[in-house]
């Protein structure tokens, strides 16, 4: 290599500069041209949250229904943009981007008016709605509450519409582990799940690496094991089982059964559904379950599979993601 | 031809001439500020990446965060050793540009990995692997031709330079990805590609400005033979080498990482994520501002004050996160501090390791020196994280402060006895 003067090397660097620029300039223009919102078939006013033969979903982003008879049929698409939601009586909870580092968990009626915002730290994973509409719930992911620099850890927060109190993170509540008071600053909880008195529930905890299906009190603020290796419990309409995500062999790297407890007898039975579901199930009525499925290139689809582990899983809402029955 | 140029041209001569005192005020060589401009671009690159990631994977690619965990393996480790081994072979081969420019360009690939890897978890840990390994590979080159390119007496003004050009860079990073962010919304590709274009400019910038540097070693250190193993071993048997190794990594010890640091100072005040990235731009833009004058100090009043200095700010940051204080007070205090503790301690201590080290085995000397503080803050990371769980935060943060303060004594025993290293300035 032959010396440059110093005036070459700069017009080097301004020429490379220039070009490199143009490079991410040009990738940056083609990203943002990229469709990002679907036209909405109907209008804000055609999605409602008011029950009837429909369900909730997330279509690109945007809540939309379709109807319960032809879910892969015509879907309405409101503007509202959601990374999850759920619905139960005429409420709705949507977990909504604030900024691109920031969401609100917003508060629906039926007519998908706002009626309460809360913002939460993290990014979001988990929400759901009381059957009687009343109690509002919503888990994200923190980071930086970790160990390790990847790490995240989750906040579980829930909101009672009623009377508008909040428990931001249940982290605080009093914890009994197998009989015995528990406490531990690791403790992470997620996925609700509420019962029909719209104050026990069901969630998740993990700590010290392991995690646990613990039965809730809102009021006196407390929460009890029941099990190991259960994750993001969903109640049955007639509350007598839980369909939830269980590792394979306690093992979350090798993925998720979702699978279904009976809480009378403790007894767990999988699901005919093999492929590794990472989600928190809803219940279309007592014998079915829906869930999200992500195809290879991350799109998501709307699967169902009977609860009682006969059956095959069938493709429900194709591009949809986050289900709920409008009931 | 080029030998001869930079030699001539070298604003700032190695050998200690008659006028240091003249000198003190001189500015850094252009070769320190071409490295400062490098690792500046190349931090806009790294810090844009490092602000998205965790959106990119989880909203991006819908990973669960266990499998995220996964990620974060074990690629530590490894990074650290190829260190020691590039660090060997740019003095061996007396190509210290070379594997710097190699350590820039694998962490400039690494950002159009991420492309590549889609929604693979496997590919994806292997990218993060790569672009850590770049970082690796390219520090103790880079500051070797820090040392090589400045005199002695002024190598805490130089360093410090550097390291406030390098957290210029960190500080604009976030606020690329959040201007790409804005406008292309959830397109984080855009970033990634913005990012790589970004750090194959510091490539760039690096070929053309950054000179192997040298100070006559390239025409009467040639027919030198070249360094061994055996030789490089030397270094850890003793001398002022061998103890500099010690302390640096008895001193990584007392680091429980910038994470923890963070985390406590969310918890005590319930910050919310969005305000969660802010932590660390407070503490660099302390680094920022802190970094030359601190260097310039220390050569001032000596290099081991300073970082010892450093590591009290350090302490002195431990003990707020458990104290009183509260509020916006605290978050201000600790991330001045917590900055200082960087600015005072980075650079300065490569500054003070710079002399000691034979210029041969500089690249290894400093590779062995930033090995062992990165293997010994592995270690104190985990000793905290079972602190935490076993005393809870308040508590193992009072105990790390009480580290800093055994830590600071064993370096002064170690570091502080009559040698070079605790007189103003190195012999003349």
């Amino acid at each position: 290599m032959t010396a440059m003067s110093t005036r070459a090397k700069l017009a080097v660097v301004v020429a490379s500069a220039v070009l490199l620029g143009a490079v991410a300039a040009g990738y940056t223009a083609t990203a943002a041209e990229a469709p990002r919102t679907p036209p909405p078939a109907g209008g804000e006013q055609a999605v409602t949250l008011a029950p009837g033969p429909r369900l909730l979903a997330i279509t690109d982003r945007h809540v939309s229904t379709v109807a319960a008879t032809d879910p892969a049929g015509p879907r309405t698409v409101a503007g509202l943009e959601c990374l999850r939601v759920y619905a139960a009586a005429g409420t709705g909870v949507c977990l909504k981007p604030e900024s691109a580092w920031s969401y609100q968990v917003v508060v629906l009626d039926a007519t998908l008016r706002e009626t309460r915002a809360v913002s939460v730290p993290g990014l979001p994973n988990r929400a759901r709605v009381s059957a009687s509409g009343r109690m509002v719930s919503w888990t994200t992911f923190v980071g930086g509450d970790s160990y390790t620099s990847g790490g995240f850890s989750t906040r579980t927060g829930i909101l009672d519409t009623r009377t508008g109190a909040t428990v931001a993170s249940l982290e605080g509540f009093a914890i009994t582990r197998d009989g015995r008071g528990y406490r531990n600053p690791d403790v992470n909880y997620w996925g609700v799940t509420f019962t029909a008195d719209d104050n026990r529930f069901y969630a998740t905890m993990s700590t010290g690496a392991k995690r646990y299906l613990v039965r809730g009190d809102l009021a006196a603020r407390t929460v009890e094991t029941l099990k190991e290796n259960v994750e993001c419990p969903s109640l049955s309409p007639d509350g007598a089982r839980l369909a939830f995500k269980e590792a394979v062999d306690a093992d979350p790297a090798k993925g998720w059964r979702l699978s279904v407890l009976d809480l009378s007898s403790m007894r767990v039975s999988a699901t005919a559904e093999t492929r590794s579901v990472d989600d928190q199930a809803a219940w279309l009525n007592d014998g079915k379950l829906a869930y999200t499925l992500r195809r290879d290139d991350g799109q998501p689809d709307v699967w169902s599979v009977p609860a009682d582990g006969s059956g095959t899983p069938t493709l429900v809402i194709p591009g949809a993601e986050s289900p709920s029955p409008l009931t | 031809m080029l030998v001869y140029l930079s030699t001539v041209s070298r604003p700032v001569a190695d050998e200690p001439g008659p006028g240091p005192r003249r000198r003190r005020f001189a500015m850094v060589s252009g070769n320190v500020v071409a490295l400062g401009t490098v690792s500046l671009i190349t931090d806009v690159s790294a810090e844009m990446v490092a602000a998205v990631l965790p959106l990119y994977l989880v909203l991006g690619l819908h990973l669960s965060p266990v499998a995220f965990g996964v990620l974060d393996g074990v690629h530590t480790g490894a990074t650290a050793l190829l260190r020691v081994v590039g660090g060997f072979a740019a003095d061996r081969f007396r190509r210290r540009k070379l594997i710097a420019g190699v350590g820039y360009a694998l962490s400039a690939v690494a950002k159009l990995g991420l492309l590549l890897a889609g929604r693979s978890i496997p590919a994806i840990g292997a990218v993060i692997a790569v672009d850590r390994l770049g970082k690796g590979v390219r520090s103790a080159p880079r500051d070797a031709l820090i040392t090589l390119s400045t005199p002695p007496e002024a190598l805490g003004r130089a360093f410090g330079v550097h390291r406030a050009m390098d957290s210029v860079g960190a500080f604009l990073g976030p606020l690329a990805a959040f201007a790409v962010l804005l406008v292309v919304g959830q397109s984080y590709d855009a970033v990634f590609v913005t990012s790589f274009c970004v750090a194959a400019l510091a490539v760039v910038v690096l070929v053309l400005f950054v000179r192997e540097q040298p100070a006559g070693e390239a025409a009467d250190g040639s027919n030198d033979p070249k360094v061994s193993v055996r030789e490089a071993f030397g270094l850890l048997r003793g001398g002022p080498a061998r103890r500099l190794v010690l302390a640096a990594t008895m001193l990584g010890l007392a680091t429980i990482g910038d994470g923890f640091v963070y985390l406590l100072l969310q918890r005590r005040l319930d910050l919310g994520l969005r305000w969660f990235p802010l932590l660390a731009v407070g503490t660099s833009l302390a680094y920022l501002v802190l970094a030359a004058p601190l260097g310039v100090l220390a050569d001032r009043i000596g290099r081991l004050p300073v970082v010892i200095g450093g590591y009290t700010a350090l302490g002195a940051t431990y003990l707020l996160l458990a104290g009183p204080v509260d509020g916006w007070p605290l978050i201000a205090l600790t991330l001045t501090l917590y900055g200082a503790f960087y600015a005072a301690t980075d650079g300065v201590l490569i500054a003070l390791a710079g002399p000691v080290l034979p210029a041969r085995l500089r690249t290894t000397g400093i590779a062995l020196v930033q090995t062992g503080q990165a293997l010994a803050y592995l270690v104190s990371s985990v000793l905290f994280g079972l602190a935490w769980q076993a005393w809870g935060p308040e508590n193992a943060i009072r105990a790390a402060a009480l580290t800093v303060a055994g830590v600071l004594v064993g370096t002064l025993l170690l570091l502080a006895s009559p040698s070079r290293l605790t007189t103003r300035k190195v012999p003349r």
